[in-house]
């Protein structure tokens, strides 16, 4: 490094080094600290967005979720982590359609890798910021993510051709 | 300013009113070693303690916070815990030496903290080659560093020891340059007497300007190689070595090391406080009067301990930004910078005392 400088250029420069150095980690002594004091801070801890805590499926006020169970995030899912059972039926108007029964989650198999949120084509299911997963007992680690009663969420906007089209091609 | 020979020669008064001369002087041997034992001790978990959040704020953490408010009883915890456990005996040590080691070292580092001035009469080893002395006493610790790695018994201890040993001598030599260069400028090597002066004409770092400046920083730089710390840690870098020339203590044998490494920093700064900032003289500003009067009722003590804290605060800093330096690297600050620097230093400052252009 120095030795392609002479004597007194390359102690100058040294010296102008060192003395960044210092004042960066001097900076960094007056900045906040972002430590955080976990179990205290309980009630106030936020996690940053994109935080995998674990998956969920979010409802609506009337228990509407937005999964027609498809299935595509079970077959994304390296682990085998996630279970959609659906069953067919016939709708007012004549149609057969498929709906979500039950959603099987478990948390224990999860690796958070993200794969079945990406693969969802509604966004139906999205992992939320909660972290304090230990439990006693490894059978409480398999969730049901639908909601007792919950049906899925009827498309109002369903008007327009494209997306209408796209969700067809999915459900048959 | 308060007189701490007050106390003392009302003490050797009383004590010498009911028991002969040299039991008097017994008493108070035993007693001051007492006090510096404690001292000691007190700092060492004080300093532990500020290295620890130190640290942690230059790199943006909090530090210990559980064990007490604000984790201030967590190096107490630390000391106990230490103190309970075992001190192993290898197979393949030299026993003695091994056992020995660490006693030098913590010897030397606390004949060194006697050296230190804390108030106006309160000073325990104080002499016409105060300076001298403490240099020469410092040096023991290498023994003891030396010894360790020896009597280890294990290569990482010795190549530790081995880096120290190059290392401290190494840095002994711009130590003495700087403080050659200091006593230059005060003309005396006792510990009172410069503090005495410092606080009749001001802190020898304004008083010698240019050079007291140049000094300090160099100072600052060989003595926090003297210490083992810092940029300079490579005797025990944990990384390379596991723990250099103690990996192979335990217990309490460990916590001397520790305790003489935090003690050593202690000292470095003190010294540093000493023969740079004015040891307990207060900070006189020319002309003020009454901002100097208020200066005086802040008894020696405090301004000793608190310039000693700052510049063990600087020491830190360092530690906590530079990374670790080869021993090639060390060697060659050394010879090639430090010492030119000191040298063409110490030349500058005689001329500028020879001219009187000092304050």
């Amino acid at each position: 490094m120095y030795e392609d400088k002479n004597y007194i250029e390359g102690l100058l420069s040294g010296i102008k080094s060192l003395c960044i150095g210092l004042k960066t980690t001097m900076r960094e002594f007056f900045t906040k600290k972002i430590t955080e004091q976990y179990p205290e801070n309980r009630g106030k801890l936020v996690m940053f967005d994109r935080f995998r805590g674990s998956l969920t499926m979010p409802h609506n006020e009337n228990n509407e979720h937005k999964c027609v169970g498809c299935g595509l995030c079970e077959m994304a899912c390296p682990n085998g982590t996630i279970k959609v059972t659906s069953e067919f039926y016939t709708a007012e108007d004549g149609k057969k359609k498929k709906r979500l029964v039950k959603y099987e989650y478990n948390l224990g198999s999860c690796m958070f890798c993200q794969l079945c949120t990406r693969a969802c084509p509604h966004g139906a299911i999205e992992f939320n910021q909660s972290f304090e997963n230990a439990v006693f007992d490894r059978s409480k680690l398999i969730l049901v993510l639908n909601h007792e009663g919950s049906k899925v969420m009827e498309k109002k906007v369903v008007k327009k051709a494209e997306p209408e089209a796209k969700s067809k091609e999915q459900t048959a | 300013m308060f007189d701490f020979s007050i106390i003392s020669s009302w003490l050797h008064g009383l004590l010498t009113g009911f028991m002969p001369e040299w039991a008097a002087i017994l008493t108070e041997s035993i007693l001051v070693a007492l006090v510096i034992i404690t001292l000691y001790a007190i700092f060492a978990i004080v300093l532990i303690y500020m290295e620890r959040k130190v640290c942690a704020f230059f790199q943006c953490r909090l530090g210990p916070m559980r064990v007490g408010p604000f984790g201030t009883l967590q190096v107490f915890s630390d000391v106990f815990k230490m103190l309970t456990k075992e001190i192993i005996n290898l197979r393949g040590t030299d026993l003695f030496l091994h056992n020995l080691a660490p006693f030098l070292v913590v010897m030397a580092s606390m004949i060194t903290f006697a050296c230190l001035p804390w108030n106006v009469g309160a000073q325990i080893i104080d002499f016409n080659v105060g300076i001298f002395f403490f240099l020469a006493v410092s040096s023991i610790g290498v023994v003891g560093i030396l010894l360790a790695g020896w009597s280890s018994n294990n290569k990482y201890s010795l190549i530790g020891a081995m880096r120290s040993g190059a290392q401290i001598i190494s840095y002994e030599l711009s130590i003495g340059m700087t403080m050659l260069t200091m006593i230059c400028l005060t003309g005396t090597m006792s510990f009172s007497e410069i503090c005495q002066q410092q606080y009749a004409e001001g802190w020898n770092i304004f008083r010698g300007h240019l050079p007291a400046v140049i000094a300090f920083i160099l100072y600052l730089i060989a003595g926090n190689a003297e210490c083992n710390r810092g940029p300079f840690d490579l005797p025990e870098s944990e990384s390379e070595l596991t723990a250099g020339y103690h990996t192979e203590y335990s217990g309490m044998h460990f916590g001397y090391y520790y305790l003489a490494e935090y003690m050593n920093l202690f000292i470095c700064a003190g010294m540093a406080t000493t023969v740079f900032l004015g040891g307990w003289a207060p900070l006189h500003i020319a002309g003020l009067e009454g901002f100097n009067g208020i200066m005086d009722y802040i008894p020696g003590a405090v301004w000793f301990i608190g310039k000693t804290l700052f510049v063990v605060f600087l020491l830190m800093w360092l530690r906590w930004t530079f990374p670790r330096l080869r021993i090639d690297q060390i060697l060659s600050l050394e010879w090639k910078y430090l010492v030119p620097i000191s040298m063409a230093n110490l030349i500058l400052m005689a001329i500028i005392v020879s001219n009187g252009l000092h304050f």
